[in-house]
């Protein structure tokens, strides 16, 4: 329906790019359209027109006028604003160690807080802390047991509020309790609520009193509209929010909100929420997110997504093995499966630069994958290490092994081929440092 | 507004400031906004027009749809020559009613039996409570109800609805959690054409459109529940949250193309967010919206009235 506001920049910079040297006009006309694609992904209307009021001025400096790639310098600029605007480098959200962190989390109904505490929960959990999730819902049916649910299944405990059906106090008696048993941070869900019901503002600003929190995060969702500036200036000013959480990214949203609530709030957005899973919690990059924007892909993501999946020397094995050309359908199938570790194949497509345009209405099936993996299951290790031995009588089993046809096997050796000659390729003329896989540690520019 | 926390640091004058103090100043409706402007203007000239596109914008319609309307209001100042501001503003309602109420219809009352009613939506727009809702609605017109627990996913949302259904005297259907939906649909349809259930209504798990396995896990599920009732679906609820933005498109694109959507239901219109993206989804859907949800309370679901949504659009 509408382009995506990185399909839409790429276009709109095309067009300047085409320009030897730029013109006020040229700018203005290009303004216009950042204009138009802000607002098409949502960004409050002030804010758009405060950004572009801001470009526009810094691009029609004489500097720009007299560089040599003006086009250039005008995508840095729309580049570095975005990135003003959305906070700079992502600022550090820390626990203090030998206290009760107090985490309270807040929001409008439906924004995910309770996925969110999980998430928390989990994240915390791993880095050694001790979390206690807190059940302060006492509205929606069946909200508390949804933490506790959520609680089991990242393995931390939840509070019990017995027979305690006032927030405040089951608030207050948490942190009690945590003393007791020398948990070091509590996360406080409460029940979603819109903003201008005055009573339950008045809730909120009592927890806060009751417990201190050390941080008060605004949940809210990537998909909110204009209003996402109402709702986040009055949680922020009745309430007093020190960080904002993020959720559903995974979708196709384009998630202006967060510039509107950045921009209205003036607090950092801390964590961003990218899927179902309880481990589906990421610190947020305003670099990336603009980066994304602008369709220039997002290759730290990937770079520290691979990290964590990878095991290093694995890595260097393979990469080793690709130079030799002793790349087999084990190490395929090796590799496969690390891959399906990362997320979904779209998501990681999407993030390489300059793909991220070609991929949009591709159809990524990551069932392909288990049909491939059955495949190459289906070999005896002498053919998965020595594919020239696949003769129609092997082919023919492996079909049936593993329930496919042998046009599917004959394809899949064929694309194996294929990408063992274009890895080849690419070490032959790419020299050392293949893909984002050997980087220690990803610069931020 | 005097219940700011004293930790709060001393607010910064800035731009920031000031645009919120003109937020907190949008509490008239639109109509009255346009007469204003008009007032102080005495004429119709671009800038009128430009601060119109402004306040449809603000209400989520969209860069297409306020495009789209304010050609029509340009049409009558230079085309038709309308000079007097009052025949602007009639101009300018007619243009959104046109397009709000195109092939509009309420939710069709309970024909065959059981009348299956499929719910879908995004995470966290409010189906469950919605559900809740219409069961009631159901029940208190002398029908008998049957609430399905097909959302095996998300923790507690069968309690959830298990609630709702006390709440609601409706029958209840679930299987344990993690159990495939489709099964559940399967199992709930036996028993509703066993005991003769008026009504089922099926709760499905929210998913963000984009996950194409589960759009197909939908499209699995009506698949089971034609086995059963071969024209069942009779209407498949697309629920959208007042507060989004243009990605509600999206939404109402991919989900109308894995199941055939029948209507839209529209929740939260009771905060500040205006829910115009519903005047950009009746202009390139044909889609009615047949019921927008007011409140937490069992009463406050109630039939689309385009004339009211045009009125009420824009107040707070």
């Amino acid at each position: 329906m509408f382009e995506s506001l990185g399909e839409k920049f790429e276009r709109i910079f095309k067009n300047l790019r085409g320009h030897g040297a730029i013109s006020e006009r040229n700018i203005r006309d290009a303004m216009r359209d950042v204009k138009l694609a802000l607002l098409e992904a949502d960004v409050h209307f002030r804010v758009v027109k405060e950004f572009v009021t801001r470009v526009t001025e810094k691009a029609i400096g004489s500097e720009v006028l007299t560089s040599i790639t003006p086009g250039q310098q005008v995508i840095k600029i729309v580049h570095d604003e975005l990135i003003n605007t959305m906070g700079g480098p992502g600022q550090p959200f820390s626990l203090q160690p030998s206290t009760i962190n107090v985490v309270l989390l807040l929001g409008l109904q439906g924004s995910g807080k309770t996925t969110l505490a999980g998430k928390l929960a989990k994240r915390y959990m791993k880095q050694g802390w001790k979390p206690l999730l807190v059940p302060c819902d006492v509205y929606r049916p069946a909200a508390i047991h949804q933490l506790r649910v959520v609680g089991k299944q990242v393995g931390v405990p939840s509070y019990d509020q017995g027979k305690q059906k006032k927030p405040v106090a089951i608030a207050k008696n948490a942190v009690e309790f945590a003393r007791k048993e020398a948990r070091d941070l509590v996360i406080i869900d409460t029940a979603g609520r819109l903003h201008i019901n005055e009573v339950l503002m008045d809730e909120l600003v009592e927890i806060k009193k009751a417990v201190r929190p050390q941080f008060t995060f605004l949940v809210a969702d990537a998909m909110t509209g204009q209003d996402a500036v109402n709702s986040a200036s009055a949680f922020n000013e009745q309430v007093g929010i020190d960080g904002v959480c993020l959720t559903k990214l995974d979708g196709d949203a384009r998630g202006g909100a967060a510039l509107s609530i950045k921009a209205v709030t003036q607090k950092p957005i801390v964590f961003i929420g990218v899927g179902e899973k309880l481990g589906d919690l990421e610190e947020f990059h305003a670099d990336r997110l603009v980066s994304r924007i602008l369709g220039m892909g997002d290759v730290l993501t990937l770079v520290e997504k691979a990290q964590v999946t990878f095991d290093e020397k694995q890595a260097r094995d393979m990469e080793r093995k690709i130079r030799k050309q002793t790349f087999t359908f084990q190490d395929f199938v090796d590799q496969m499966q690390q891959v399906r570790k990362m997320g979904s194949l779209k998501d990681l497509v999407g993030m390489i630069p300059g793909l991220g345009r070609q991929v949009k209405d591709m159809q990524f099936d990551d069932r392909e994958f288990a049909s491939i993996e059955a495949m190459i299951l289906s070999m005896t290790p002498e053919e998965r290490e020595d594919p020239e031995i696949l003769n129609g009588t092997r082919r023919r089993r492996i079909a049936q092994g593993s329930g496919n046809s042998v046009q599917n096997v004959n394809q899949l050796i064929k694309q194996f081929n294929e990408a063992k000659r274009m890895m080849k390729q690419m070490f032959s003329g790419g020299g050392p440092g293949f893909g984002p896989f050997r980087k220690k540690k990803p610069k931020h520019r | 507004m005097s219940k700011r926390n004293a930790n709060q640091p001393p607010e910064k004058k800035g731009l920031f400031a000031r645009l919120k103090e003109r937020l907190a100043k949008t509490k008239h409706s639109v109509i009255d906004r346009v007469k204003t402007l008009v007032a102080l203007r005495g004429k119709i000239d671009e800038e009128l027009l430009s601060e119109i596109e402004e306040i449809l914008i603000q209400a989520d319609i969209g860069v297409s749809t306020t495009a789209k309307i304010i050609s029509t209001i340009r049409e009558e100042t230079t085309v038709r020559g309308v000079k007097d501001p009052q025949a602007l503003i009639t101009a300018f309602k007619q243009a959104l009613l046109s397009i709000v109420s195109k092939s509009e219809r309420p939710l069709t009352p309970p024909t065959a039996k059981p009348f299956v009613i499929f719910v879908v939506g995004v995470n966290g727009v409010g189906k469950t409570t919605t559900i809740g809702k219409l069961a009631k609605r159901y029940h208190d017109a002398g029908k008998s109800v049957m609430l399905v627990a097909a959302d095996t996913f998300r923790a507690a949302a069968v309690e959830q609805l298990e609630i709702w259904a006390e709440r609601s005297h409706s029958d209840f259907v679930k299987q344990s959690m993690g159990a495939d939906p489709a099964s559940v649909c399967y199992d709930a349809l036996t028993s509703a054409k066993a005991r003769a259930t008026d009504v089922v209504i099926i709760d499905t798990a929210g998913r963000l459109h984009t996950k194409i396995n589960l759009m197909e896990e939908l499209k699995k599920m009506v698949r089971v529940i034609r086995k059963l009732v071969p024209e069942a679906p009779h209407e498949s609820l697309l629920i959208l949250d007042a507060t989004t933005g243009q990605n509600a498109i999206n939404q109402t694109k991919t989900f109308s193309q894995a199941i055939p959507v029948t209507g839209i239901v529209m929740t939260k219109l009771d905060g500040t967010a205006k829910g115009g993206i519903l005047v950009a989804i009746r202009d390139l859907f044909e889609i009615p919206v047949v019921m927008i949800g007011v409140g937490e309370k069992l009463e406050d679901l109630r039939d689309f009235n385009p004339q009211e949504y045009t009125e009420a659009l824009f107040e707070s």
